[in-house]
């Protein structure tokens, strides 16, 4: 596996602390799901987690946002606390109350005065083009509609670093479109990205950088030229050049 | 035909018959009251038993599924004893009037809203659990969350609860006595006037009670399919 540095730039200072892991593994049972393996995320990616079905693309997401305990090893944050977080996740898990009320509900829970919430809510259901479905229940909206809400609760949160996995894996085109177009301000706004995807062509619209995993192990982590160019492992090379990986 | 039971019944019904009434609009009460705070009690106890792993927490609920069956005139039993003068609450002078009737239907209906919301809550929690923990949202955060986003599968809950209470025999007889005019119910006045032969009253009673059971429950029905079919 090879590793590399993101470049420091001045705006680093800004940027959300590091993502380390070290020597990280999960297993269930006897089964090792994934790892051993150690990387570190620093600026702001976006970072694409690719790899085949049962790679361990979720597994590695839901560690780095602390849903699931490694069994052995550690994810650590550089500094002293923890970042703001928060996650997209392929079927987005909308509460079954109106659009406003889901991202009040998730202002609320992050003690956010009262007075602001309906503001901020109204906001980011306007930046994501919600606007005209505030009252809608969200789980009557489309599957489109549904995932850019639940990006709208996430820019809510403000976080310093996002998690998305596989946003995009059951939407039509002018969805994903949305979507993308979502990931991108959330970079411009200074958030880190980390995205599982095993669309090429997206990671190759959006990746700074790739980790790629196969069989539960980490390839390679480069950034997004080497890796779609001369990727550095094997079974990267298979898998950019459309073999069918395990 | 004036001697026709059925008939007498309905004129009881057509005349607002005081008597009938008063004892309809006491079953009202009771019943209702009773359900109000077996779901204040209920409802976050069932929540808390779906988010918290404690040791004994098996036990709970199985226990609480089987109390679910909890014979009335047992529970009627336990009350009168905690109730009657030589009772740890005998001062409290409850025995034998409407408030005795009240907890003794908490203590039938606390066990289905209890054991039935564990069940609905736990499921909801299957589905938001990632997302609650990616929110950082405390167990106790969660809770009238869950509460909240369950509340049409609740009001079916609530309603299981009604059925029960306004159903029920054993226990309003045992701690309420059927006392004319001040713990008489429906139930217990059915009970009486059939054992009287007073067969038009008994009739006319059984009428409002079904009649009034179908009415809530096709109330609850159509609120349920309406607010579902608005916020899916």
């Amino acid at each position: 596996m090879t590793s590399f540095q993101v470049p420091r730039l001045a705006s680093s200072i800004l940027s959300p602390p590091a993502l380390c892991f070290d020597d990280v593994m999960f297993s269930k049972g006897n089964e090792v799901l994934l790892g051993p393996c150690s990387f570190t995320l620093e600026g702001l990616g976006p970072t694409l987690v690719m790899g085949p079905n049962g790679a361990g693309k979720s597994l590695l997401l839901r560690l780095a946002h602390g849903l699931l305990v490694p069994t052995r090893g550690q994810v650590t944050w550089s500094g002293e606390h923890c970042p703001r977080q928060a996650m997209v996740f392929q079927h987005p898990v909308l509460l079954r109350r109106s659009a406003t009320a889901n991202l009040t509900h998730a202002l609320a829970v992050n003690n956010v005065p009262r007075k602001m919430r309906t503001k901020l809510a109204h906001d980011a259901l306007e930046r994501f083009g919600l606007t005209a479905r505030s009252n809608t229940p969200a789980r009557v909206l489309s599957g489109g509609e549904q995932q850019r809400l639940a990006l709208a609760r996430a820019w809510v949160l403000s976080p310093q670093v996002l998690f998305l996995d596989e946003p995009t894996a059951a939407l039509d085109p002018a969805a994903i479109k949305a979507v993308e177009a979502a990931v991108r301000e959330f970079h411009q706004r200074g958030t880190r990205i980390v995205m599982t995807t095993h669309d090429l062509h997206q990671a190759r619209r959006l990746a700074a950088d790739v980790l790629f995993l196969s069989g539960g192990i980490l390839r390679e982590h480069t950034p997004s030229e080497t890796f779609f160019d001369k990727p550095v492992s094997r079974e990267a090379q298979a898998y950019i050049a459309g073999e069918l990986v395990e | 035909m004036e001697n026709n039971a059925f008939y007498v019944a309905l004129s009881l019904l057509v005349n607002f018959d005081a008597s009938l009434f008063g004892i309809v609009a006491l079953s009202l009460q009771v019943s209702l009251l009773a359900v109000l705070i077996a779901a204040v009690l209920g409802f976050p106890l069932g929540a808390a038993v779906a988010l918290w792993r404690f040791p004994g927490r098996g036990g709970m609920i199985v226990v609480l599924n089987a109390l679910m069956g909890l014979p009335p005139v047992v529970a009627g039993l336990m009350v009168y004893l905690l109730l009657s003068r030589a009772g740890p609450l005998g001062e409290w002078g409850l025995l034998f009037t409407p408030g005795a009737m009240v907890i003794a239907q908490v203590v039938l209906v606390l066990p289905i809203l209890a054991a039935l919301s564990r069940q609905k809550v736990e499921d909801l929690l299957g589905e938001y659990r990632e997302q609650f923990v990616s929110l950082g949202m405390s167990r106790s955060r969660m809770m009238p969350t869950l509460l909240w986003d369950a509340r049409f599968a609740l009001l079916t809950v609530l309603l299981a609860g009604f059925g029960r209470a306004s159903a029920e025999v054993g226990a309003v007889m045992m701690v309420g006595g059927n006392i004319e005019g001040v713990t008489r119910v429906m139930t217990t006045s059915i009970v009486l006037e059939t054992g009287k032969g007073n067969l038009p009253l008994a009739l006319g009673l059984g009428i409002v009670l079904l009649g009034l059971v179908m009415l809530i429950n096709a109330g609850a029905y159509l609120v349920g399919e309406l607010t579902r079919r608005r916020v899916g």
